[in-house]
């Protein structure tokens, strides 16, 4: 295990100094005697807020140590993140692919337009086929000019090398992939038909990687997860250890596990939201770092593809993340050490 | 205010420590527990604030059976229970006033209460003046008193000390005691152990005498000085 911090290790319960000074500016004001179980819920509270507060103060007094958890928490956070961020950015760019995964007839040259579309329509009555588009030699001639950039080569041309093509759209969801690979083998047949070809295949190749690409990232959470939790929870009975003197005191003046527990769990959040900070601003480097690199590759292939990083959710999630994996870890150090801690 | 009632206590080691002891701490008393060391003093100490269970017989403090108590209301009780125990010391990582307050802290009290009370505390041991230094800078003597003030603070029913004034040279212990005394004055029962003789000798309060883990008959009623 990590031996990260056997310096910082002070939650610490607050001290009555900062009480004091607070209640002096209260009682300037004017105050109401509230009811003794109002003072207690108000005492409870601003007891939290005070140990939450010293918690983190005592962190910033350690700051190195400190920096060094909240990196290996933010570096084991940011990784799978990264690979979520990936995934989600493929998903983006493959969910227009649903539609390219569609059937293209070259016609030969014999056909003519009107029967082009005849044919067509006559496929439209295929319940697999739910639309198509004809692209007319001259049109697919301008297509290929503005996407290849070598318009000037292909206006040197003496004639137009390229076909005809129907377009044919299958109807989502309906038949699998063999039925279309049937429908496709019928077409072909057609005498009109030159060539007739699915794309389907390899779209189906990329799903499946995905597919796999999501469980690869998901164990890796699950891992680099309970890393983070093993971590807080190292350095959290690192922390309990340096201070079981003070505990034994706490414990034989009548505090409570609560309370003994408190400064402990609030320092493995601390741990862990800190954590997720650094993990979040890894992500956004990464995502300013690569959107060039994608920009100029997507410019290429004309895609109106934009990298997306994590958004206001992916980023709430990442922190909670954080805040969950330091709070358990701190957990499970408090509830693994805390009780063998008695004044003797 | 303490009842033992055939209270035996032997530890895992299979020593044992109290052997089926029996008595009675009135409500205004101060007593003194002397005995040879290993006699069991602070045994019968720890029973008390449930830091040690007997292994028969009953404690009774202030009418309520300690046996009845399970693991989540032991902290309440020790809060109507002031230690001074040789070592729980202070903490010396934050100044006298923190460490008088922290009895209060835990109890829960409101912020407005604890700075009057804290200095309430400091006030009769003498240390009013020395509230925001660290306990490192006092004397021995001044640490323990220090110590007193924080088992003290919380007003607790029942003041305990695990020899007091161990490393204390002679004035320093009459000072201390003198301290002992002015609480039991107010109506904190208190019990003393100490293995220093010459003290109790001079003090007129009632003095019991453990040996190997039992009462000596003869001394119990020696120097009986009620109220
Ligand atoms: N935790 C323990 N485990 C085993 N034996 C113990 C423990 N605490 C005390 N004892 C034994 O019990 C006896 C009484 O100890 P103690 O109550 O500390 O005596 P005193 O305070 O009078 O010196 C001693 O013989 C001591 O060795
Ligand atoms: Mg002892």
């Amino acid at each position: 295990m990590v031996n990260l911090c056997p310096v910082m290790s002070n939650p610490g319960w607050p001290l009555a100094k900062t009480v004091s000074q607070r209640t002096s500016r209260r009682e300037s004001g004017a105050v109401q005697r509230k009811s003794r179980v109002s003072d207690r819920l108000g005492a409870w509270r601003s007891h939290h807020r005070l140990v939450a507060s010293q918690s983190l103060q005592r962190l910033l007094t350690h700051p190195l140590a400190s920096i060094l958890t909240w990196m290996v928490i933010g570096i084991a956070l940011a990784l799978p993140a990264s690979l979520f961020i990936a995934l989600d950015n493929l998903q983006q760019l493959t969910g227009g692919w649903d539609s390219a995964a569609r059937i293209s007839v070259y016609l030969h040259d014999s056909v003519s337009e009107s029967a082009g579309r005849r044919l067509g329509e006559k496929l439209l009555e295929k319940p697999e086929i739910s639309d198509f588009s004809y692209i007319s030699k001259a049109e697919a001639l301008a297509e290929f000019s503005t996407l290849s950039g070598f318009g000037s080569v292909i206006d040197e041309l003496p004639d137009n090398p390229l076909p005809a093509v129907v377009l044919l759209q299958p109807a989502l969801g309906l038949g699998s992939a063999e039925a279309l690979e049937v429908l496709v083998r019928e077409v072909q047949q057609l005498p009109e038909v030159e060539l007739a070809q699915m794309d389907v295949q390899w779209v189906q190749r990329l799903y499946r990687l995905m597919e796999l690409g999501k469980r690869v990232t998901l164990a890796l959470a699950a891992l680099l997860g309970l890393g983070v939790l093993l971590v807080t929870g190292n350095t959290i009975r690192l922390a309990i250890e340096s201070r079981r003197e003070e505990i034994e005191v706490v414990k034989l003046v009548g505090g409570t596990d609560a309370y003994v527990r408190r400064p402990f769990i609030y320092t493995g959040v601390w741990y862990g939201f800190g954590g997720g900070i650094v993990a979040w601003f890894l992500l956004l480097g990464l995502v300013a770092w690569l959107d060039g690199a994608v920009a100029g590759l997507v410019g290429l292939y004309d895609s109106q593809f934009e990298l997306h990083g994590l958004g206001v959710a992916g980023s709430a999630l990442l922190l909670l993340a954080g805040v969950l994996l330091g709070l358990g870890g701190s957990w499970l150090a408090v509830s693994r050490h805390l009780g063998a801690i008695q004044p003797q | 205010m303490i009842q033992f009632d055939n209270v035996s206590k032997r530890y895992s080691s299979g020593h044992e420590a109290l052997n089926r002891l029996s008595f009675q701490v009135r409500r205004d008393e101060m007593v003194f527990l002397t005995g040879h060391s290993g006699a069991g003093k602070s045994t019968l100490l720890k029973l008390i604030m449930l830091m040690e269970r007997p292994s028969a017989g009953q404690v009774l403090v202030n009418g309520q059976n300690l046996k009845k108590l399970g693991r989540r209301q032991i902290p309440y009780h020790r809060r109507r229970v002031g230690v001074v125990f040789q070592n729980h010391q202070l903490l010396f990582d934050r100044t006298v006033f923190d460490n008088v307050a922290l009895p209060l802290l835990i109890a829960g009290y409101h912020p407005r209460d604890v700075g009057r009370r804290v200095r309430a505390a400091l006030d009769k041991v003498g240390l009013l003046k020395r509230e925001k230094q660290s306990p490192i800078n006092l004397s021995g003597g001044e640490q323990q008193r220090v110590g007193i003030a924080r088992a003290v603070v919380n007003k607790p029913l029942v003041l305990l000390a695990d020899e007091p004034t161990g490393n204390l040279d002679p004035e320093l212990s009459a000072e201390i005691m003198l301290l002992f005394k002015q609480f039991n004055q107010v109506g904190v029962t208190v019990l003393i152990a100490t293995h220093d003789l010459a003290l109790v000798a001079r003090m007129p309060n009632r003095m019991m005498a453990l040996r190997d883990g039992q009462l000596v008959p003869g001394h119990e009623q020696s120097g009986v000085a009620l109220g």
